[in-house]
């Protein structure tokens, strides 16, 4: 059986921007006071009277081509089975390089270790065998999708399949395992 | 069109985004000094070994192994978590810059303790190997290797110079820096800072106009391919572009223009150039500006290169 490959997918046309991924993921991850691991974007289209409004909740890409990984010089950022892009803090020794080549800034420096953090996509939860991500949980309308896209049975897999999605700065070439869809 | 957006690339409200500050631009100077001095060191071993050197010439080694030292502080400094600084030496990653600069720094301190250990009086070593005599082969065997040792340290040289550009051009994801020609950029700008170093001191009237002259030269290398990091910004798609807006009416442009180029390469090269038509030895003052300048050049990249990104707006994939 193939290894799981993790990715998510937020519903630009339901996420109203509550900022309850933020929370949850702060609680759920003790995320440092004035850092964030994920956040919420708002982009405006258009000129003014004919606008559109993207409400996007963002994280770490968890790029197939990460930028990350090839710029740590320890290690310490790495691919898991999963494919998802983790940071083994004990190797970190702060150079912040994978802060630097990392087109979404997705990364910061917990101040408390000095070591870099980011979006695991909640990997101590998978580990237990948890399907969902705390972002996902807590979202009170359901736009954020996690799951594996080797099974093409699972809801990320259908959605991929039946919306329109777009991705981040596709022009940065890191492959993001993060959708949006339309 | 896009009218407004919300994103976290702002440092004002997201001040962590800068996470490299002085510390490795003043790093990226002394290492790009460093390995200049080494270069030319190596250069004098081989081709010129009947030069006959002034007393401060033969101190240069000594001020490449101090360069090192502070330039290596500084980056440790600007670690977050120093004291994990070791695993940098358990593991070497090739596709890493990082990676390969570690281990390169790494073979730059026994290179340039040979040419100390070389340039030392005789009687001095002597002294030294009577109370250490069984550093008594190594040291014997150093000062016979003495062209090899020549090789590797303008090899050695040339990787950390060239190094501290693909540092940073291997950012795809800043723009500004996202260039092959940094690697010779700061190595062009290495040397001549080394020869803008190496003109502070108290060097003969011959070693003056050898060293004014090739920083000359030097000079005019390196406007010529920051001329051509300019046009193949100028050339690249938005997200270059953008970045080279920077330095073209945005923030960083009258510190890139006045010293940089200004200051820090054409106004010295004036000042070489008149003293070379004159006949007289090189002066301390251009030096100085090359310097600055050298410094300015490091400062602002690293801090212009943060500012930029990739600014697209989300663009439409897949079905």
């Amino acid at each position: 059986m193939n290894a799981a490959r993790y990715a998510m997918a937020v519903d630009t046309r339901t996420c109203v921007g509550c900022a309850a991924c933020v929370i949850g993921c702060r609680a759920e991850n003790d995320v440092p006071e004035g850092r964030a691991r994920d956040w919420i974007v708002t982009e405006t289209r258009g000129s003014f009277p004919d606008l559109t409004m993207d409400i996007r909740s963002e994280r770490c890409n968890h790029c197939a081509d990460a930028p990350c990984v090839r710029s740590c010089p320890t290690g310490a950022s790495h691919f898991a089975e999963d494919r998802s892009v983790q940071v083994t803090s004990d190797k970190c020794t702060g150079c912040k390089a994978c802060i630097a080549s990392c087109p979404y800034d997705a990364r910061y420096v917990d101040p408390r270790d000095g070591t870099v953090d980011k979006c695991s996509f909640c990997a101590h939860r998978t580990a237990q065998g948890i399907p969902t991500t705390s972002c996902q949980e807590i979202c009170p309308t359901s736009s954020i999708t996690f799951g594996d896209l080797n099974d093409p049975g699972s809801r990320i897999s259908r959605l991929l399949k039946e919306r329109r999605w777009y991705r981040l700065k596709p022009g940065a070439g890191t492959d993001p395992q993060h959708y949006y869809l339309k | 069109m896009l009218e407004t957006t919300t994103t976290r690339h702002n440092p004002l409200i997201d001040p962590d985004l800068h996470v490299w500050h002085g510390e490795v631009a003043v790093y990226l100077f002394l290492g790009g000094v460093v390995a200049g001095l080494m270069v030319l060191s190596g250069v004098l071993r081989i081709w010129m070994p009947e030069l006959k050197r002034s007393e401060a010439l033969k101190l240069l080694p000594w001020t490449n192994l101090v360069l090192l030292s502070i330039g290596m502080l500084c980056l440790w400094l600007d670690l977050s978590n120093r004291f994990n600084a070791w695993r940098f030496y358990i593991a070497l990653r090739p596709i890493s810059p990082m990676s390969w600069g570690a281990w390169i720094l790494l073979l730059v301190y026994p290179i340039s303790a040979h040419f100390a250990w070389a340039d030392t009086r005789a009687d001095w070593r002597e002294s030294i190997l009577k109370r250490l005599p069984f550093m008594r082969g190594l040291a014997d065997w150093s000062i016979r290797a003495g062209k090899q040792f020549g090789v590797a340290s303008i090899v050695v040289g040339s990787l950390l110079g060239i190094y501290t550009g693909i540092l940073l051009g291997a950012f795809s994801s800043r723009p500004l820096w996202n260039s092959a020609l940094l690697g010779p950029l700061f190595m062009v700008s290495g040397l001549s800072t080394a020869a803008a170093f190496l003109l502070l001191f108290k060097l003969n009237d011959d070693e003056r106009r050898w060293i004014g002259l090739a920083d000359m030269i030097l000079i005019i290398s390196e406007l010529g391919i920051l001329g051509l990091w300019i046009i193949a910004l100028a050339a690249g798609g938005g997200a270059s572009q953008t970045a080279l807006g920077l330095v073209f009416g945005g923030p960083w442009t009258a510190a890139f223009w006045s010293l940089v180029i200004g200051l820090g390469l054409l106004v010295p090269l004036f000042g070489e150039w008149l003293e070379h038509r004159q006949g007289a030895p090189a002066g301390r003052g251009p030096a100085i500006l090359v310097l600055i300048g050298g410094l300015s050049l490091r400062w602002i990249m690293v801090y212009a290169g943060q500012h930029s990104s990739w600014v697209e707006p989300a663009m439409a994939l897949g079905n």
